[in-house]
């Protein structure tokens, strides 16, 4: 070991952001669990739409065909529960692990203590986060289609419209977690909001099932944006309504972009008291 | 502040060119301030390359707060501070690239291996994998974990994750090691197995600034240090001459039966330089510990036990402020 020798100028500019190795850390750690969890990821929407397209579909499609526009339930289903999913998986990434960068591991402190900024730190989990989003919604993908339930080649841009789905949702969740010093909020975050944009957001039936009022609610809500964009893609019906799916994008760009600056400010403001 | 360095002539590497090499660490009117509180109050002090530096002080006196603006995870509120000639406002990064860093709560990832985290760590560097993977593999074994070298983070011992921590802290090759209390908590033959490698380091021209609330490590392992005290700087110098300044050359701890303490007003007078009455014990101050011990039994008095010993930073800190290091 040479500890002594005098500390070589290696601080010149660097090729790759430092976030990059934050992201690697995370890479790192998931490569230990990567077999169970892929498996879980193909099982869980199988799971799914075997029991809710194929099960409860069979019932659906033989009351009244054209109420869903000419396309069976599961093809209606297969991109809301998408779209959900990466919510869902997003939300869990963004709590938990932020958590335990700052408080359990504290992984997080070891980073600022190097070159690594608290930016970096943001941007590189950020990152995983969408790198994750992508795997899950990618084999999600690839079960709708193996159930025979795309309805259109476009189907293939239903993936980076689930990941901005589940990024619009990831940085305002995680900017909340830096706030935290206990995980029992996220709970409240899970059954207050994620499960019931879950179930009322045009997931599992057209929202105009709904009665008026709560239809406005769904419209304002981020999950039904995210739903309607890639079911759109999924069925191949974008060219039908492009305002719709513009509004769609820039909603889930806006609550993503309000969030990050939020969670910058945030993280500095735990990681550096004043 | 007080020019008692190395009065006792304490072996200190590099002592000529101490005046010569500009410092590493430069600080002056160092002040941090939490909104009403301040945790650092205007300190001043310097670092020379190769030195070991310690700051003594109870919990709360500033130490790690000082540490951290030092690490340049913390700004400072106002004063002056240089680290290895650069400005931690401006410079941050380039500093922490070349500095390491032993928090005082372990930062690990637990679920990772020994390995693991020195690579993963290395990266955060920017460094190679094949030049990590080297230096990780040196590492271990400069930390005595080549058994646990595969294993999780998680079961290891306190005294193996603080190895694990301070290998960590040198993947870099840092000049510059940061300790934020390095052995507490653990026990004594995991401090010394500690103690032992960072004083390789410092063999090894690596320059350290520790903190602890330990008289022992302190002596251990400081050329030199500052005690703290309520965010301020109280004295400076190396170990024995802040010893031969503050204190006498021994020291007669009496403990008498409870009751007794009480009633001794007076009866000790004369006796000592000095006579501090603590809760549990009373401390004479003199050069002569069993000349003292003599003169308390001529006077009739029967403690229940009796120690002489030499003064240590303790007897420093107690003279300094009026209170024991850990209360």
């Amino acid at each position: 070991m040479t500890a002594a020798t005098p500390a070589r100028p290696s601080a010149g500019p660097r090729a790759v952001s430092p976030a990059v190795h934050v992201f690697e850390h995370r890479w790192l750690s998931y490569k230990r669990t990567f077999r169970a969890s892929v498996f879980s990821s193909f099982l869980s929407p199988a799971l799914f739409l075997t029991a809710m397209g194929l099960g409860l579909g069979t019932y659906v499609d033989a009351g009244n065909p054209s109420s869903l526009g000419g396309v069976t339930y599961i093809q209606f289903l297969a991109p809301g529960l998408l779209a959900a999913t990466a919510m869902q998986s997003a939300a869990f990434e963004s709590t938990f692990p932020i958590m335990s960068g700052i408080l359990w591991s504290k992984v997080f402190h070891a980073m600022a203590a190097t070159p690594i900024s608290v930016r970096d730190i943001a941007v590189g989990n950020l990152a995983w986060i969408a790198a994750r989003l992508t795997m899950i919604s990618t084999v999600f993908t690839l079960v709708i289609i193996a159930f025979g339930a795309a309805a259109a080649p476009t189907i293939v841009l239903a993936i980076p419209a689930a990941v901005l789905t589940g990024m619009a949702f990831a940085t305002p969740i995680a900017a909340f977690a830096t706030t935290q010093y206990t995980p029992n909020k996220f709970n409240a975050i899970f059954r207050f909001g994620i499960l019931p944009l879950f179930l009322f957001s045009g997931t599992f039936y057209p929202i105009s099932n709904l009665p008026q009022p709560l239809q406005v609610v769904a419209w304002l809500t981020p999950l039904f944006h995210g739903v309607e964009l890639t079911r759109a893609l999924s069925l191949g019906t974008v060219a039908d309504d492009p305002l719709a799916a513009v509004i769609d994008v820039a909603y889930l760009s806006i609550m993503f972009a309000i969030g990050y600056v939020a969670l910058i400010r945030l993280l500095d403001k735990r990681m550096v008291p004043k | 502040m007080p020019d008692t360095v190395d009065r006792s002539g304490a072996p200190a590497p590099d002592a000529s060119s101490r005046s010569s090499e500009p410092p590493l660490i430069h600080a002056r009117s160092l002040t941090k301030r939490f909104g009403d509180f301040t945790a650092v109050d205007a300190v001043d002090f310097d670092v020379a390359p190769g030195e070991s530096f310690g700051f003594l002080g109870p919990n709360g006196a500033g130490k790690t707060s000082t540490m951290r603006m030092i690490g340049c995870v913390s700004p400072m509120t106002s004063g002056q501070l240089s680290v290895m000639g650069m400005d931690p406002s401006t410079d941050g990064p380039r500093i922490r690239a070349r500095i390491g860093v032993v928090p005082q709560q372990d930062t690990l990832d637990t679920e990772l291996t020994v390995r693991e985290n020195l690579l993963i760590y290395g990266r955060y560097f920017g460094l190679g994998w094949k030049e990590i993977g080297r230096r990780a593999d040196e590492l271990i074994e400069f930390a005595q974990l080549t058994e646990r070298a595969n294993d999780e983070v998680e079961p290891l011992s306190g005294g193996m994750k603080r190895r694990l921590t301070i290998a960590r802290a040198l993947i870099n090759e840092p000049s510059l090691l940061l300790l934020d209390e390095p052995t507490t908590g653990l026990d004594p033959q995991a401090r010394h197995l500690l103690w032992d490698r960072l004083y390789r380091l410092k063999q090894r021209g690596v320059t350290l600034v520790l903190t602890t609330h330990y008289m022992d490590e302190a002596e251990q392992l400081c050329d030199r240090l500052v005690v703290m005290d309520k965010a301020k700087i109280v004295a400076e110098g190396s170990p024995r001459s802040l010893i031969e300044q503050y204190s006498t050359r021994e020291v007669t701890e009496l403990r008498f039966e409870p009751g007794v303490a009480e009633t001794l007003d007076g009866k000790l007078d004369g006796i000592a330089e000095r006579i501090e009455h603590l809760a549990d014990r009373v401390l004479l101050y003199t050069d002569d510990g069993e000349a003292a011990v003599s003169a308390v039994h001529e006077r009739g008095l029967r403690p229940e036990a009796v120690l002489v010993r030499r003064s240590s930073l303790e007897d420093v800190f107690l003279r300094l402020t009026g209170r024991s290091l850990i209360e």
